[in-house]
């Protein structure tokens, strides 16, 4: 049977990583993108295995179920990273209202949706990979990144109570901390915000998008199953 | 029609769920059975597999019994 990974934001930095890394693991990945499909079809044809650009707006509950289905067809559906993001960052003084509710509406609550979606299949299929990509940020905190910080810490306590009520159906759920990793995204950062992160990391450089996706491999790996409700940094020791 | 619906938990109970196929009766509860609320939306699952009637969340909270389950069903198909 056909073992389907749905890879919400797959046309960025780390989304493509993952999608070419999960695909070369023999599932058949969904490259979920919400904006351009130009981009998430160069990373699905750069796959080597079966991928597929799939249009997922990841604050539309209908969206979200539409791609759901759309993975639950190709498939069983074993996998769901949730990784697409928005990162508008401003002094928490400069900050208005509409634009937190939007990142944490895109970061935290449209992981909420998608993963909600995705149990039942995997209920059905007692197997299951949900993993949420965080950010050192979340642990460590930022300037300029309040509303940023906020939603993906939000993450970690989402994906620690979801572990609890799914680990006995075999479904796994855990978070990737990436540090600073230079993908287009970051490179609009502030240069303060920007340099700030590459300084924190004792390895005094930027993550790999490649590194990221290994680890989003593993936790997705039949080899994982007990390693649930988990954050694993990827962050050049920056949240050391 | 409820005999045969009755037949089908009772299968998918036994198969999916490991429940003793003694335990099972009518009047039976889930929890009685050992199934958790988590176990019990899997179950619909199943269900709705077999039978094609969806059981939405909403209906599932008052259904306790497995007599209670088969007569939502049966009503659904109607």
């Amino acid at each position: 049977m056909t073992r389907v990974a749905l890879v919400t934001g797959g046309s960025g930095g780390i989304g493509a990583a993952t999608c070419r890394a999960l695909a070369s693991d023999g599932f058949h990945v969904l490259v979920g993108y919400g904006g351009s499909a130009g981009k998430a079809d160069e990373v699905a044809s750069g796959c080597d295995g079966a991928a597929e650009p799939v249009q997922v707006d990841v604050t539309d509950e209908d969206s979200v179920a539409a791609a759901v289905g759309h993975a639950t067809e190709a498939g069983t559906l074993a996998v769901v990273v949730n990784n697409a993001g928005v990162a508008d960052d401003d002094l928490l003084i400069r900050l208005d209202p509409e634009r937190f509710d939007r990142t944490v509406q895109v970061n935290l609550r449209g992981a909420y949706l998608v993963s909600r979606a995705a149990v039942r299949p995997m209920l059905r299929a007692r197997h299951g990979r949900i993993i949420s990509v965080a950010s050192v940020v979340a642990l460590r905190g930022n300037v300029g990144q309040t509303a940023y910080a906020a939603s993906k810490a939000g993450l970690i306590g989402f994906t620690k109570s979801l572990a609890r009520e799914v680990a006995r159906k075999g479904i796994t759920a855990n978070v990737v901390a990436p540090g600073f990793v230079a993908t287009a995204m970051t490179d609009q950062l502030p240069d303060a915000a920007r340099e700030s992160l590459i300084d924190l990391a004792p390895t005094g450089r930027p993550v790999e998008a490649d590194e990221v996706a290994a680890a989003i491999r593993y936790l997705a790996s039949d080899a994982a199953g007990s390693v649930t409700g988990s954050v694993l940094p990827v962050d050049g020791g920056a949240g050391i | 029609m409820s005999q045969e619906l009755l037949a089908t938990i009772t299968e998918v109970l036994s198969e999916d769920f490991g429940v003793p196929e003694d335990d099972i009766s009518p009047d039976a509860t889930f929890e009685g059975l050992g199934l958790d609320s988590l176990d019990v939306v899997e179950l619909t699952l199943v269900l709705e597999e077999k039978t094609g009637v969806k059981l939405e969340d909403e209906e599932l909270e008052d259904i306790r019994t497995l007599q209670q389950a088969v007569d939502k069903i049966a009503e659904k198909q109607g």
